[in-house]
């Protein structure tokens, strides 16, 4: 199933909305609406996971090259909303501790 | 006594969805809570990207074929595929302080499941054995 991606972006910080499952048929579309922030060198991306339903590892390494490339330009990528199962995703890669992941959006717009 | 539910699919990325509903449906009624099922979910998944990935060079319409053993005290899931063999004594998963995307696959499935065994000298295909222990007040 395709994903349903928007972004908008206010000043130095983009909140992209993903909603759906992420998955190996569908990690390349959110792959690119990652990279077409981070062409535009966006200081915070914020991804807003609340309306993923899944995700696998093909949707970890896609935040993981968003994170690593927002490094590059001194940027950063960060996640929120995150429900139990993509949460545990996360932690069962140990990926928590890279991530600054927060509650929603707004507490990553305050914060990170 | 055995329940068994096999699920035939080909190797189409799509596809992978419909399995894991099927594969939700198998935990429930394994007597696994929505957490471990939502991992097990998960380890299955990554084993049908790898054989779509691996073993079909991510070729489609090539099979997949998943049983699932529903055991008085574990979930079995038996993955056969007819790709490429893969060299079962390269088959490990990466360092976690390696932060680099990709290579999460085969932690994935061996941290969820209890048990996991791969055929070793096929001629032809792949065979991969999953087992997860039900919890006794589960069952």
């Amino acid at each position: 199933m395709s994903l349903k991606i928007s972004n908008t972006v206010k000043g130095k910080t983009a909140v992209l909305r993903i909603a759906g499952e992420v998955d190996m048929f569908s990690s390349p579309q959110a792959r690119n609406a990652i990279m077409e922030l981070v062409k535009q060198r966006v200081p915070k991306v914020i991804v807003d996971l609340g309306e993923v339903s899944y995700m696998d590892s093909s949707g970890v390494a896609t935040l993981i090259e968003g994170l690593q490339l927002c490094h590059k330009y001194n940027g950063n990528l960060v996640v929120a909303g995150l429900r139990d199962n993509v949460r545990e995703v996360f932690e069962l890669t140990r990926l928590d501790k890279i991530f600054q992941i927060f509650q929603d959006v707004e507490t990553a717009k305050a914060n990170g | 006594m055995t329940k068994i539910i096999v699920l035939n699919l080909t190797s189409d990325p799509p596809l992978l969805s419909v399995m894991r509903a099927a594969v939700s449906k198998v935990c429930e009624i394994a007597g696994f809570d929505a957490l471990d099922t939502s991992k097990i979910i998960l380890a299955i998944d990554e084993a049908c990207s790898n054989i779509i990935r691996h073993a079909y060079k991510g070729k489609g319409g090539q099979s997949i074929r998943i049983t699932c053993k529903i055991k008085p005290t574990k979930l079995e899931f038996i993955l056969e595929d007819e790709g490429e063999p893969a060299d079962v004594k390269k088959i490990k998963s990466r360092p976690l302080d390696e932060i680099r995307p990709g290579g999460l696959g085969v932690y994935i499935i061996t941290s969820v499941m209890d048990k996991v065994i791969y055929a070793d000298g096929m001629e032809a295909g792949n065979r991969l054995v999953m087992q997860k222990s039900i919890p006794k007040d589960k069952k």
